[in-house]
């Protein structure tokens, strides 16, 4: 942990801001509208990076369960609750920016295509998650089950693509795209991911120095 | 193995609350469904499918819920983690009490359901069978899993749906399309019904696998 | 691997990522009777059920019978008794215990289980459910299963609580008979008289740690008290107990 510091507490929020900068002035300035959407459709280079880190997120819950159970440390458990809740405001942002964006295309606020469903049953299981967490309290038994839900979530995760696959479909299809259209999509994950990454360390940091806290506290108490 | 689920088997016959109060539930989520809902609405065969499949979620949790409640008082939960029985075959046994228990159940809740909706059932009642039986084993292995962590936790009457449910969303997919197929008479579902069995075996051999990590403390 | 029945090494156990038990380390040999004594929230319980493989250590090593405490081999051979009854209560005595015999898949278990209800006096009432009975009753049931697959090893947690006199002088004689036979027995208890008479070292854990050790043998009563009250009297607030 003490390792990534420097570069999180230094170079990530310059980066951050740095590339969503860069990112707000290529949608707004550099690339062109598109044929049949028209202005409403730029809100697509916030919306498809935001689904791929909410998406990021999960498999890091899933990743660092993975290690809790192996491991039993600390660090993969506030990993997981700092990757999930970062992940559930993603999912949040997710369905919001796709009601924004369906709405003026669709004419619809919501519908049952399968990307929308699964991001819902996605929004619901991070809230299962959170709600385990928040429940069961804050101790090893309690990191141990939320890392089962993490493991067995990602597993479902396939079954559930399928599944609403099946169900039905009309999500935009991503087609041809002109390459102005792909930088500023390239710059915009780009800026996302470290967005991201930058939101993850300091609920991190934040969750360790919790602990740091609460064991000096202990000290205190015991010495006195 | 067999002794566990013969013990489960004796503690219900003993108190008949698990397999009385299941029954009970299971029949007014029916009636619920068609007050609210209206008989010509329910006469449907989707309609007809989903209420079966809505009412074996809900009233599976509560069996989920019994199952482990019974290991709670006096501590039997340790006492079992004390014998040489591994978790892996503890998950196996409390999964097929499970299954047992919610078998016997829609076994008796189906008919009933049918002629209350109304339906045309005698030639596809095997079909149906065993298109049940693979819903109530999907459910079972995931709910046995969860099921044991809920019931530890606080609030574990909430717990357990709201981890539950999110994750059973394939199977009931899965489980109303097949069950409304054949209720219509339409052809077998081929993709779901693929669906429907890798979500069993998935989630079979995972909750065997993991069941060991929810049981250590 | 050494003759050790217990070996623990720095055994540490945290709960809700505070420790109970830190650089907990003992060697415990065959037919041996311990004694842990020390003040409520020290750690017995938790030391005893990550001895009776319960719970398990979130740091340091145990090792039982030479091997590792995960085996369900070593499970076979030993048995604890704590607070909980760990019985069905809508099950009779006799249903429980067989119950337990398949679980231990023991043989002649219904000589086993007829032998085992005489020797701790509940024979009338095997076929009745264990929810009529009373506290002592359900003890001195409790203590049946655990005797039942004939550990080597046993563990027992607060024995004396709970049991009526019957029960006190069934459990003495039963600690007495498993100590000719040689088998290993590990007790906490607050009561210096019954706890001292019987073993042959104890144990005084407090805030987690062993403090105090006998060396050779055990102090009588009255001395092993003051001894006591002088290590334990310290101020401050005691570390919480977690019951799991």
């Amino acid at each position: 942990m003490k390792r990534f510091a420097p570069f999180a507490d230094d170079v990530l929020p310059w980066l951050t801001c740095a590339g969503m900068l860069a990112a707000l002035a290529m949608i707004f300035l550099y690339v062109p509208s598109e044929q049949q959407q028209g202005t409403s459709q730029r809100i697509f280079y916030f919306h498809l990076p935001i689904a791929l880190s909410t998406y990021l997120a999960f498999f890091t819950v899933a990743g660092a369960s993975a290690s809790y159970l192996l491991q039993g440390d600390r660090f993969s458990d506030l990993l997981t609750q700092a990757a999930a809740e970062v992940g559930m405001v993603f999912c949040t942002l997710v369905i919001i920016t796709g009601s924004l964006w369906a709405r003026p295309i669709w004419g619809v606020w919501w519908t049952w295509d399968p990307r929308l469903t699964m991001v819902v049953i996605l929004w619901t299981i991070y809230a299962a998650y959170l709600m385990l967490r928040m429940f069961a309290g804050d101790t090893e038994q309690t990191a141990r089950y939320a890392a089962v839900l993490g493991i067995v979530g990602v597993l479902d995760i396939p079954i559930l693509h399928v599944a609403t696959r099946l169900w039905r479909g009309i999500h935009p299809k991503v087609e041809k795209m002109a390459p102005e259209m792909m930088w500023t999509l390239l710059v915009c994950l780009g800026a996302f991911l470290f967005f991201f990454c930058w939101l993850l360390w300091l609920r991190l940091r934040s969750l360790s120095q919790q602990d740091e806290v609460a064991a000096l506290r202990r000290e205190m108490l015991a010495s006195l | 193995m067999w002794a566990l689920l013969w013990k489960d088997v004796l503690l219900e016959l003993r108190t008949k609350e698990r397999l009385s109060s299941l029954f009970v539930l299971a029949l007014l989520i029916i009636l619920v469904f068609v007050f609210a809902l209206g008989p010509e609405q329910a006469r449907r065969p989707e309609i007809g499918a989903g209420v079966l499949w809505v009412t074996l979620l809900f009233a599976g949790m509560l069996s989920l819920q019994r199952g482990f409640l019974i290991e709670q008082e006096r501590g039997c939960l340790f006492g079992l983690l004390l014998t040489p029985i591994d978790a892996g075959t503890l998950f196996i046994a409390k999964f097929l009490g499970n299954v047992l228990f919610l078998t016997i159940v829609e076994a008796i809740v189906t008919p009933i359901t049918l002629l209350l909706l109304g339906s045309s059932w005698s030639p596809l009642l095997l079909l149906l069978a065993a298109v049940e039986l693979l819903g109530i084993i999907g459910f079972s292995a995931l709910g046995t899993l969860f099921a044991a962590i809920a019931v530890r936790t606080r609030a574990r009457e909430v717990l357990l749906p709201v981890m539950l449910l999110p994750l059973l969303v394939p199977l009931l997919m899965a489980s109303v399309k097949v069950t409304s197929a054949l209720l219509a008479g339409e052809a077998w579902p081929e993709a779901w019904l693929r669906v429907l069995l890798a979500f069993d075996v998935i989630f079979v051999v995972t909750g065997w696998l993991i069941f060991g990590q929810v049981m250590r403390e | 691997m050494t003759g050790w029945i217990i070996e623990a090494e720095n055994l540490r156990k945290t709960f809700a990522w505070t420790p109970v038990l830190q650089d907990v380390s003992c060697q415990i040999g065959a037919g041996e009777i311990v004694s842990i004594f020390g003040p409520n929230g020290a750690g017995k319980t938790t030391f005893l059920r990550l001895l009776a493989t319960l719970l398990q250590p979130s740091g340091g090593t145990l090792r039982l019978f030479g091997h590792s405490p995960t085996d369900a081999a070593t499970r076979r051979r030993l048995g604890f008794l704590g607070h909980d009854s760990f019985l069905y209560p809508d099950l009779t005595a006799e249903e429980n215990l067989t119950f337990y015999g398949q679980a231990y898949q023991l043989k002649n278990a219904q000589a086993r289980i007829d032998a085992i209800l005489t020797e701790v006096g509940l024979q009338q009432w095997r076929k009745t459910p264990v929810r009529i009975f009373s506290r002592g009753m359900e003890q001195r049931l409790s203590l049946a299963r655990v005797l039942l697959h004939d550990p080597e090893l046993l563990l027992f947690d607060e024995p004396y609580t709970g049991l009526d006199t019957r029960g006190v002088a069934t459990l003495q004689t039963v600690l007495a008979t498993t100590k000719e036979r040689g088998k290993t027995v590990i007790l906490t208890t607050h009561d210096f008289a019954l706890g001292l008479e019987i073993s042959n070292k104890a144990f005084i854990l407090h805030r987690g740690r062993i403090i105090w050790e006998s060396t050779g043998h055990v102090p009588p009563a009255e001395e092993f008290g003051e001894l006591y009250h002088s290590r334990t009297q310290s101020p401050g607030s005691p570390t919480p107990d977690p019951r799991p």
